[in-house]
C-alpha cells in the first residue's frame, strides 16, 4: 500500500491504538501480579456516568471536562470501593460490584433522561470506542511527518496517548525499585520504609489516568482487554518481572497492529465489503494471543518453572 | 400514577414487565447469594459479557436460516452456549495455568466482549435492517416485551429456583469450607461449575429486562444487601431473593410510570438504594449501629474513669467525662460529687478493688481472663464469692468529706 493512502488513513488509528495498548499494559502488569486486575474492569464502567456529569455541565464536548469528569469518577469509584468494603466488611470484589454496576447504570440512565441526540454521545461509542474516524486528513503521504502544517492538523487524540504513555512510563520508571518490592512482598516493603498504601493507590491512579486517555481514543472494551490479556500471556512465559514487561509490550503491540490490520482489511480479503470493529478486533487478537501462551507458554503452570508440570 | 404502576393497573405491557422483573430480581438474588459466599462474584461478569458473541452467532444463524433473527428463544440458547465456553475458559485458566482467578474474569469478559463487538459490527454491515433488537441486549430492553418473552423469563426463573433449592446443601458447603466438602466426598470443582451454570441460567433469562451489563448488578447487589441483616445463610438467601425481587418490581413499576425511565437501569438504582439502607441501618453489621455501639462504649468507660477519679479525690477536667457524670446526676455544675455520685465511686474503687484481688488469685484464673475495666463484678462471680473477697478487703468505711 502507498504512502499517500496509509499515511493519512491508517497511521495515526495505528499509533494511537499501539500507545493506547501499550500505556494499559503497562500498569496492567502490576495489577495482575497483585491480584487487582479488575480494577480496569470497574474503572472502564464508571468512566461512563463521569463523562455525562462532564457533558450535563458543560453542555458541549469537549475534551478536558469530559476527561476531568471520568477521572473524577474513578476516584469517587475507588473510594466508594474502599468505603463500602471497610464499613461493610465486605470483600472487594463483591464492593466493586456493587459500586460499578451502580455508577454505570446511573450513566445510562442520565445519558437517556438528557437530550443528547444532537451530540455524539451513547453507550455503543463509549464501549467501542472509534478508532477508524481518527485520521489525519491533513497528510499526503510519508514527507507529512515532516511537516509542521500537516502535522498541526494530527487527531487531537495522537497526542493526548502519546502524553499519557509517556507519564506511565516515567512513572513506573521512576518507582521501579518501590513498585517491584511492594508487589512481590509487602511486608518487606513496609519494613524497608516504602509507604504501600499511598504507592497502591498512587499505581491505582496512574492505571485510572491510562484508562480515561485510552478510553478517550479507543473505547472501554480495550482497555480492559490491553489491562489484563497481555500481562497475563506475559505472566506465562517468564519468571522475571522485566522480562515479562517486555513480552507485555510485545504481545500489546502485536494485539493492536494486527487487531486494526485484521479489522480492517481481513473482511476485504474474505470477501466482504466493510470493516469491522477495530476496537473489537484488538481485544480479539489479544485473547487469541493469550490462549496461545496458556497452552504453549513456558512458564504457563503454577510453579512455574519450565518443563514442570 | 405510580401507585396504577404498583398496582399493575398500567397495561398489559407494564404488567408483564413488573411481574418478568419481579421474578428475575428473585431468583438473580437467591442465585447470586451463592457466588457471593463463595467470594466470587465477579464470576457474573465474566459470564455475563461472554453471552454477546453467542447472541450475534445466534443471529447470523437465524438469519442464514431464513428466519426472523430476532427469535428470543435462538437468541438466549445462542447466549447460553456462548457463555457457558466462557465459563469453562475461565475454570480453565484457573486451575491449569498461574493466573489468579481476576485475572482469568478479566481475560475472558474482554476478550469475549470483544469479540462479540465484532460480530455485532458485521451483523451492521450484513444489511439485514433487522439488527435494531440486538443493541438492546446491551442494556435491557423492555419496550417490547411480549407474552411468550415474559413466559421464558418466568419459566427459566422458576426453573433455576428449583435448581438451586435442590442443590442448596453442597453449594452452601463449598461456600464455607471447600475442604472439608472435598473429605465429605463432593467434588468440589464440578459443584462450583454446577453454580456458575445456574448463575450463566439467571443471566441468559435476564438479558432481555436488564441487559447483559447491568444483570451483574442484580446478582451481586441483592446477596450484598442482605448479608448485613443476618449470620444464618438460609436467611441470607431467603432475603436475598425478596431484595432482588423488591428491586424488580420497584424498579420496573418506576420505569413504567415515568417516560423515558429505561427499565434497567432503575432497577439497579432501586437494589443499591435497598443495600445503601441495609448498610446504614442494620442491626449489628450496619454503620449506625457501629455507631452508637461505640458511643455507648465511649460513654461507659469515660464514666467508669470518672468514678474512679471522684473516689480517690482528684479533679476531673476532661469535658466529655464531666459533661456526662453530671447529665447522670453524678457530679454537681462546679465538679462536685453529689451524694449519688460519691456513692457509686465508693462502689466503684471498690469493685476496683475486689477485681485486684479476683486476678491476683489463681483460683479466679478464667474469671480475671474477662477483666477489661468496665465489666461490672457482680456479672460473673455470686454474691458468695464476692462477700468472700470482701472478707479479704475488710469493711467499707465512710468517705471523709
Amino acid at each position: 500500500m502507498s504512502g499517500e493512502e496509509f499515511v493519512p488513513l491508517s497511521l495515526t488509528p495505528l499509533l494511537i491504538g499501539t500507545f493506547a495498548a501499550i500505556a494499559c499494559a503497562l500498569p496492567g502488569n502490576f495489577l495482575v501480579l497483585r491480584k487487582q486486575a479488575l480494577i480496569g474492569d470497574a474503572i472502564s464502567h464508571v468512566v461512563l456516568p463521569g463523562i455525562v456529569v462532564a457533558f450535563l455541565l458543560t453542555g458541549a464536548i469537549s475534551t478536558w471536562p469530559m476527561m476531568l469528569g471520568a477521572a473524577g469518577a474513578a476516584v469517587v469509584a475507588v473510594i466508594m470501593i474502599e468505603a463500602i468494603r471497610r464499613l461493610g466488611q465486605i470483600e472487594s470484589g463483591a464492593a466493586m460490584g456493587v459500586v460499578f454496576t451502580t455508577m454505570f447504570a446511573a450513566g445510562v440512565l442520565l445519558l437517556e433522561q438528557t437530550d443528547t441526540s444532537t451530540v455524539h454521545l451513547d453507550v455503543e461509542h463509549a464501549l467501542y470506542g472509534n478508532l477508524e474516524s481518527l485520521i489525519w486528513l491533513d497528510a499526503v503521504g510519508w514527507a507529512s511527518v515532516w511537516d509542521i502544517q500537516a502535522l498541526a492538523g494530527l487527531p487531537p487524540e495522537l497526542p493526548r496517548i502519546a502524553l499519557t504513555l509517556a507519564g506511565v512510563c516515567l512513572f513506573t520508571w521512576l518507582f521501579w525499585r518501590p513498585l517491584k518490592i511492594s508487589t512481590f512482598d509487602e511486608g518487606f516493603a513496609r519494613t524497608i520504609g516504602i509507604r504501600t498504601g499511598a504507592l497502591g493507590m498512587a499505581l491505582v491512579i496512574v492505571a485510572a489516568i491510562a484508562a480515561v486517555a485510552a478510553f478517550d481514543a479507543v473505547g472501554s472494551i480495550i482497555v480492559i482487554a490491553m489491562f489484563i490479556c497481555p500481562p497475563a500471556a506475559a505472566r506465562m512465559m517468564t519468571n522475571r518481572l522485566e522480562t515479562q514487561i517486555a513480552w507485555s509490550i510485545v504481545f500489546a503491540v502485536i494485539s493492536a497492529v494486527a487487531g486494526y490490520v485484521l479489522a480492517g482489511y481481513g473482511p476485504l480479503w474474505l470477501g466482504a465489503v466493510d470493516a469491522v470493529s477495530a476496537a473489537g478486533m484488538i481485544a480479539t487478537v489479544s485473547g487469541l494471543i493469550l490462549a496461545c501462551t496458556a497452552i504453549w507458554g513456558p512458564c504457563r503452570t503454577r510453579t512455574g518453572a519450565p518443563g514442570s508440570t | 400514577m405510580l401507585w396504577d404502576a404498583l398496582t399493575l393497573q398500567l397495561g398489559y405491557n407494564a404488567t408483564l414487565v413488573a411481574i418478568g422483573a419481579t421474578l428475575l430480581g428473585i431468583s438473580a438474588g437467591v442465585t447470586g447469594t451463592f457466588l457471593f459466599l463463595r467470594k466470587r462474584a465477579l464470576v457474573s461478569d465474566a459470564i455475563s459479557h461472554a453471552t454477546l458473541p453467542g447472541v450475534c452467532l445466534a443471529f447470523m444463524v437465524l438469519v442464514a436460516l431464513g428466519g426472523d433473527g430476532r427469535n428470543l428463544i435462538g437468541l438466549l440458547v445462542g447466549s447460553a452456549l456462548s457463555a457457558w465456553v466462557g465459563l469453562l475458559c475461565m475454570n480453565w485458566l484457573t486451575r491449569h495455568t498461574r493466573l489468579a482467578e481476576d485475572a482469568a474474569i478479566g481475560a475472558v469478559l474482554s476478550v469475549f466482549f470483544g469479540f462479540g463487538i465484532v460480530l455485532l459490527t458485521v451483523i451492521q454491515t450484513m444489511g439485514v435492517g433487522r439488527q435494531a433488537g440486538l443493541e438492546g441486549f446491551l442494556l435491557g430492553s423492555t419496550a417490547g416485551m411480549l407474552w411468550a418473552d415474559a413466559m421464558i423469563i418466568a419459566i427459566g426463573g422458576a426453573a433455576t429456583l428449583a435448581l438451586v433449592m435442590i442443590i442448596r446443601r453442597p453449594m452452601t458447603l463449598v461456600a464455607f469450607d471447600a475442604e472439608y466438602a472435598a473429605a465429605r466426598g463432593h467434588v468440589v470443582h464440578r459443584i462450583d461449575l454446577a453454580m456458575m451454570g445456574l448463575v450463566m441460567a439467571v443471566t441468559v433469562v435476564g438479558l432481555k429486562i436488564v441487559g447483559l451489563i447491568l444483570i451483574v448488578a442484580l446478582l451481586i447487589i441483592p446477596p450484598v444487601a442482605a448479608r448485613f441483616w443476618t449470620e444464618r445463610s438460609e436467611r441470607v438467601v431467603l432475603l436475598a431473593g425478596l431484595v432482588g425481587g423488591l428491586s424488580g418490581y420497584l424498579g420496573a413499576a418506576l420505569s413504567a410510570s415515568t417516560p423515558n425511565l429505561p427499565t434497567g437501569p432503575i432497577i439497579v438504582l432501586v437494589s443499591f438504594a435497598l443495600f445503601a439502607i441495609s448498610l446504614l441501618l442494620a442491626p449489628v453489621r450496619g454503620v449506625l449501629a457501629a455507631v452508637l455501639r461505640h458511643l455507648s462504649f465511649q460513654r461507659r468507660v469515660h464514666i467508669r474513669q470518672g468514678l474512679l477519679a471522684l473516689a480517690q479525690g482528684q479533679n476531673i477536667y476532661e469535658p466529655l467525662t464531666l459533661r456526662l457524670l453530671r447529665s447522670a446526676g453524678l457530679v454537681r455544675a462546679d465538679g462536685v460529687a453529689t451524694e449519688a455520685g460519691r456513692a457509686r465511686a465508693a462502689k466503684a474503687l471498690r469493685d476496683e478493688k475486689r477485681w485486684e484481688i479476683v486476678r491476683a488469685d489463681q483460683a479466679h484464673e478464667a474469671t480475671a481472663a474477662l477483666y477489661d475495666g468496665l465489666r461490672d463484678i457482680e456479672t460473673v462471680l455470686t454474691r458468695d464469692q464476692i462477700t468472700e473477697i470482701d472478707r479479704q478487703i475488710g469493711d467499707p468505711r465512710g468517705v471523709t468529706p
